[in-house]
């Protein structure tokens, strides 16, 4: 028994200890370091943060360069994706494009009727000048779904800037390095954003759920939401501008969490443009 | 002679390969969410750093895959240092097993993987979670878990192959 005892400790010992033929530091050493750049990173140390900035500026530029054959496939098989689906899309946009020609002349009188109205109440939000970013990486893994942007503090990305792919809404800068930012998609787990649900005006909170989709949350008027609702930015807290177009709601199964479809395609993102909101000083 | 220099070339390309494997896959992090695919993820940097410290140690040298760490932490988000910590707690079980084993078998192996798998993302889990606040899906965890379990048998029958003919370490097995 005695002797099983110390089997196991002279085994753990070496483990640990025992330096390689190679190794210049021991397993115990390294662990050590690890668990102080841990420490000393969740206590934002100085010097750690700018360790932290260089290490991401190598990485975020390697990674593109390094997923660049599998992003070579990945475009491809996405290629060949569409053109097996080319000709029952192009028969549904026609007629789509009839309908939205007609709605559109309407919508632009609304707009212009809406702006006149909010400049009056004192919201009325502008964009600032659009950054257009080109997405450097887009790694989903099961802990944060993120991209990262080449553009960075040098061309006036901050903090909470909201990400837009066209029109619609994907997410926010969570990260910002010297010339690569990274943005929270409105898919993951710890994105909330505040969201309206049109029409039947329902205020509520739309989560990431780290997957595909997004789901409805915190709303007391689960009822008044229906199937095929489109969920727009609500402006609450303004952080965005009320009514950037995020996603539709895509739940038959009446339940207390609503799945929401988003218009953007995430996996698909090779441009984003990042805004921030600012009030209408121009009175 | 240049044959002779290209062919040291290759060599050491060839003994290098763990590392650049290691290096591609934490910056490339495979994960072919293109394909849909929903069940299905799996960790090719544990499987490699397991497979080749328990092994052949002398491949993978311990400050890589430090710094190897480093990196994943960059590209996935995580508090930078986390998943080196995991990495290394990963060598000294794989180094642990190559202590006591006297006869060594890939059931045995990849029994002592799992154990290990299943303690380092509990690690992870519960550091993002309660120390970090992160919020994270349990069953994702509990895919990528089985995944990198299940194909440690056919990763670790290709390392091996690997070894044996191409840079031609009959011991491999």
């Amino acid at each position: 028994m005695e002797t099983s005892r110390d089997d196991f400790v002279i085994a753990i010992r070496s483990a640990f200890l025992k330096k390689g033929t190679q190794q210049r530091f021991s397993l115990l050493s390294l662990i050590l370091f690890s668990i102080i750049f841990l420490i000393l990173g969740s206590l934002n140390f100085k010097a750690i943060d700018y360790v932290k900035i260089f290490i991401r500026e190598i990485t975020y530029r390697s990674s593109f360069i390094i997923s660049a054959p599998e992003n070579f496939v990945k475009n491809s098989y996405i290629l060949v994706q569409n053109h097996l689906n080319l000709y029952n899309e192009n028969e549904n946009n026609k007629s789509e494009l009839a309908k939205l020609k007609s709605k559109d002349l309407v919508n632009e009188f609304i707009i212009m009727e809406n702006k006149r109205l909010k400049e009056v109440v004192d919201d009325y939000l502008v964009k600032s000048d659009a950054v257009i970013a080109k997405v450097l990486s887009d790694k989903g893994s099961p802990f944060l779904k993120s991209i990262i942007i080449n553009k960075g503090s040098k061309h006036q990305i901050k903090l909470g800037m909201a990400v837009l792919d066209g029109e619609y809404l994907v997410g926010k800068i969570v990260e910002v390095n010297y010339y690569s930012s990274r943005v929270l998609l409105l898919s993951d787990l710890n994105s909330k954003i505040p969201v309206i649900v049109e029409p039947n005006e329902v205020f509520s909170i739309l989560s990431g759920t780290g997957q595909e989709n997004g789901i409805i949350q915190y709303s007391k008027k689960y009822d008044d939401i229906r199937n095929e609702s489109v969920i727009y930015t609500s402006g609450v807290g303004s952080l965005f501008k009320a009514g950037i177009p995020i996603g539709k709601i895509n739940d038959t199964i009446i339940n207390e969490e609503k799945k929401v479809q988003f218009f953007s395609d995430f996996s698909q993102l090779r441009f984003v443009k990042v805004f921030s909101f600012i009030k209408n000083e121009s009175k | 002679m240049t044959e002779l220099k290209n062919k040291n070339i290759i060599r050491k390309a060839l003994s290098n390969m763990p590392i650049i494997l290691l290096f591609i896959s934490v910056l490339n992090n495979y994960d072919f969410n293109y394909l849909g695919l929903k069940y299905f993820s799996f960790n090719f940097s544990y499987i490699l750093i397991f497979y080749y410290s328990l092994k052949k140690s002398e491949s993978l040298g311990y400050s890589y895959i430090f710094v190897a760490g480093l990196f994943n932490d960059v590209v996935v988000g995580t508090p930078i240092g986390l998943s080196s910590l995991m990495y290394l707690i990963l060598c000294v079980a794989a180094s642990y097993l190559r202590n006591i084993t006297l006869r060594p078998s890939l059931v045995k192996d990849c029994i002592f993987f799992l154990v290990t798998i299943l303690i380092i993302n509990s690690l992870l889990f519960l550091a993002l979670k309660f120390i970090f606040n992160y919020e994270l899906n349990y069953f994702d965890q509990i895919i990528n878990i089985t995944c990198t379990f299940l194909l440690y048998f056919l990763f670790s029958n290709l390392f091996d192959f690997f070894e044996i003919y191409f840079v031609g370490n009959k011991n491999a097995r």
